[in-house]
């Protein structure tokens, strides 16, 4: 007689799947503006600054955390923008290119890589302004070799980086003098 | 490239930060700096279905020195340790190997615990804490242990952490006077990882010899080795350029380099091993000596 087959009737053990839509409320301020959102965790910070806020100036580049396109400045410091999740930024402070030039005049380092012909086609020039920003936050009087040190995280594939190491060294220059005149 | 999902965690606390880790154990993977980690969640090499971030705990960000010991928390960002006063006086081969670490805006976010605790054969860190003999603390359910570098690095990948353990700290006894220390690092282009990379840190006695001699290797093996030949081809000689050249002689027999199709073969890597230990060896000692 063939035996009764044993039928299981546990329910089934909640798996740890974890649900596909766990929604983070997160704070953050983006160029001096409060912004409030629900997020995916897995949502990249660039992908928040990019396509919820719309503020486009923030590039993807390699999206692998080599190129520096993303660069932004967050609670002082530059990072890549898509190594970070935006659920981490919760609570953070944000600068991107948007928020560099104040009252429609260019940030000194801007108005450089214009004069000195620091960008071709512009795709990194973002992330190498907010990344040139940062350096001479850290650095007011850098050396062509701490600028070509403090960038080695910035890809550009037009420039071969010498105008891009001009624009820097000038923009340095240029913030000292302005320094000494509001002295 | 977006991530699988995941859920996430911000716990306040390294014992919150303990629980969470020991309920989801093997689904959940900790993320400090995530430098590593987030470019691998993106091309799904890793895939957590619990992530749990240690940033928003509080006091695990410190470089402090004991008695006879620097203690760096190890949420210590690779940038503090690059620019820290008290390692750059104490300890500057660390301040050194920080600044060959991925590029400015990755020091800026990765942290020194968190590189050890991903154990990549091809990361800096490993090299300098195995030359310098220093331990990693690291807590659990059961409270807090410590483990010595040279039992740390388990295999590629795998340090000789429990799923449920965190590192804490990293504790490096403070070098006594008379020493100093290079790391040295082949690497394609910046901001690469390395093809070969040294860490040297001696100490000479006043008589001139050798009384210390710590090397450390990396990318020259399945982890961060130590090269204990090397060492001893150090310890107790005075050292002239025949004994360096002995020793680096050694430091190529204690890699165990492998093939690699962008970083070069085992036999150019074993090469550069030699090369590498040589120089570091020799700036380790200027500087031992003031210079």
């Amino acid at each position: 007689m063939p035996r009764k087959k044993r039928v299981d009737r546990r329910k089934p053990r909640a798996k740890a799947a974890p649900p596909t839509a766990q929604l983070a409320k997160i704070n953050v301020k983006v160029n001096g503006v409060q912004y409030s959102a629900e997020v995916e965790p897995r949502m990249l910070l660039v992908h928040f600054i990019r396509d919820v806020l719309g503020l486009t100036g923030t590039h993807v580049g390699c999206d692998t955390g080599n190129c520096g396109a993303c660069t932004v400045i967050m609670d002082g410091k530059s990072v890549k923008s898509c190594n970070i999740f935006a659920v981490q930024a919760d609570g953070a402070e944000i600068l991107t290119v948007e928020g560099l030039a104040r009252d429609g005049e260019l940030h000194p380092v801007q108005q450089a890589f214009w004069e000195h012909h620091g960008l071709q086609c512009g795709f990194c020039t973002p992330g190498m302004l907010m990344q040139a920003y940062w350096l001479l936050t850290q650095n007011p009087s850098p050396t062509e070799e701490d600028v070509r040190r403090g960038l080695s995280g910035n890809l550009c594939r037009c420039t071969g980086y010498q105008k891009i190491v001009e624009a820097v060294l000038a923009a340095a220059e240029q913030m000292r003098g302005q320094q000494q005149e509001v002295r | 490239m977006y991530p699988k999902s995941f859920q996430y965690f911000a716990p306040k606390s390294v014992k919150d930060a303990i629980s969470l880790l020991n309920k989801l154990r093997g689904e959940a993977k900790v993320i400090a700096g995530g430098q590593s980690l987030v470019p691998m969640m993106k091309l799904r090499l890793a895939t957590p279905a619990y992530l749990i971030d240690l940033n928003k705990i509080k006091g695990l960000e410190y470089i402090k020195a004991g008695r006879g010991v620097i203690q760096i928390g190890a949420l210590t960002r690779h940038s503090t340790i690059e620019k820290s006063e008290l390692i750059r006086e104490r300890v500057p081969i660390m301040a050194e190997a920080a600044s060959h670490i991925g590029d400015p805006q990755v020091r800026n976010l990765g942290t020194i615990g968190g590189a050890l605790a991903h154990c990549d054969p091809a990361g800096d860190w490993g090299a300098v804490i195995l030359a310098l003999r220093g331990e990693i603390r690291v807590a659990g359910p059961r409270g807090q242990r410590t483990i010595k570098a040279d039992n740390f690095f388990v295999d590629a990948f795998t340090p000789a952490l429990k799923p449920n353990e965190l590192i804490t700290e990293i504790r490096i006894p403070t070098p006594p006077e008379g020493s100093g220390g290079a790391y040295l690092k082949m690497e394609r282009r910046a901001g690469d990882f390395a093809i070969a990379g040294v860490a040297a840190q001696i100490t000479i006695s006043p008589d001139g010899t050798c009384k210390y001699a710590g090397i450390g290797l990396t990318a020259l093996g399945p982890t961060s080795l130590r090269a204990k030949k090397a060492e001893e081809a150090l310890v107790g000689r005075e050292l002239t350029d025949e004994v360096i050249d002995e020793a680096a002689e050694a430091a190529a027999e204690d890699a165990k380099p492998f093939d690699d199709p962008l970083r070069g073969s085992a036999e150019f890597r074993r090469a550069m091993a030699r090369v590498l230990t040589r120089r570091a060896v020799k700036q380790a000692l200027s500087r031992a000596r003031g210079g």
